[in-house]
């Protein structure tokens, strides 16, 4: 852990969240990135469960939230009322804002120059 | 009062239900979403009847609890936190009132789908089911006839939430598949008895 803020991915797929985290990965090798994808089976869906447990996981006490489809944000707002983590939820533009918020934590950027470049990238 | 063993039975028929309509709710969500509803429902009704297999339950609160969180993690698309929550809060309002009336129950169900989805009536979501249902057990007059009713009047309703929002005018002239599965959340209250206690 080397930065204060880690990344949560969260789409209605495996190969989508994971594809995602593979792209910004590549521009913020220091932030910690943590895909959900899918349900439990990874099916296509969401889970709860796999969004808990992929907050619970991060060393850093904040965490960014991006997430694809509405069902997505459902499950994610469910996981933060029963997180222990600082948990900051965006509805903007998936892998555009994700990919933004990933290069300036990964260049030290201060968290409301992120905040606002990333919500910039609102979309719904 | 509502008793333990009426809505276990309510629940009891509701799995029966999803697992006998899955195709039917597919079939639904096939039209104006992503054609999972009824898989959905139906993993979530299979692992509801695992779990209340497991124990005795002796309240209202720890069945609706249950419920809702088997929902949450096992039906997956929109309608787990969905249909979670009602659950959660149905099972809180319970655990304030042991003597809560059907109605305010439900509608702490409905609050609890609201505050999840933030759906108002008229979008073509379960929440144009659940309104009017709450409405008439109000007034006591509720019947299997009305349920059906308001699930056919999501049909001409342009959706503006969830997944069928994504289609515009196109979601016009199809039963929106959550208020269905709803009507037999609700059919099954009113066959089981729950609405007569």
């Amino acid at each position: 852990m080397s930065k204060t803020h880690g990344i949560l991915l969260v789409s209605h797929v495996p190969a989508i969240a994971d594809g995602l985290k593979e792209l910004l990965s590549q521009v913020a090798a220091d932030v910690t990135i943590i895909s959900a994808g899918g349900t439990d089976e990874n099916e296509i869906g969401t889970s709860f469960d796999k969004i808990s447990q992929g907050l619970e996981s991060f060393e850093e006490e904040r965490v960014l939230a991006f997430y694809d489809l509405g069902s997505a944000k459902m499950n994610l707002e469910m996981a933060m009322e029963v997180a222990t983590k600082k948990v900051t939820l965006y509805d903007t533009a998936f892998v555009e804002s994700a990919y933004t918020a990933a290069s300036l934590l990964q260049a030290d950027a201060p968290i409301d120059m992120i905040e606002e470049q990333v919500n910039a990238l609102k979309v719904k | 009062m509502i008793k333990v063993e009426t809505a276990k039975k309510w629940l009891d028929l509701f799995i029966e239900q999803l697992l006998e309509n899955k195709v039917y709710l597919s079939e639904l969500d096939t039209a104006i979403g992503d054609g999972d509803h009824g898989n959905n429902m139906a993993r979530g009704a299979t692992a509801l009847k695992e779990k209340l297999a497991e124990k005795e339950y002796d309240n209202l609160t720890d069945l609706l609890k249950d419920t809702g969180m088997v929902m949450v993690s096992k039906v997956g698309g929109a309608s787990g936190p969905l249909y979670g929550s009602a659950f959660i809060e149905m099972a809180k309002a319970a655990k304030n009132d042991e003597q809560v009336a059907l109605a305010d129950l439900l509608q702490a169900g409905l609050d609890g789908i609201q505050k999840r989805g933030k759906a108002a009536q008229g979008e073509k979501t379960m929440v144009d089911e659940w309104i009017p249902v709450i409405e008439d057990v109000q007034n006591n007059q509720l019947t299997t006839e009305k349920v059906d009713e308001y699930v056919e009047k999501t049909k001409p309703i342009k959706a503006t939430k969830g997944r069928a929002s994504y289609l515009g005018e196109r979601s016009i002239g199809h039963i929106d598949p959550g208020a269905a599965s709803s009507g037999l959340l609700f059919k099954t209250m009113l066959k089981a008895g729950v609405a007569d206690e």
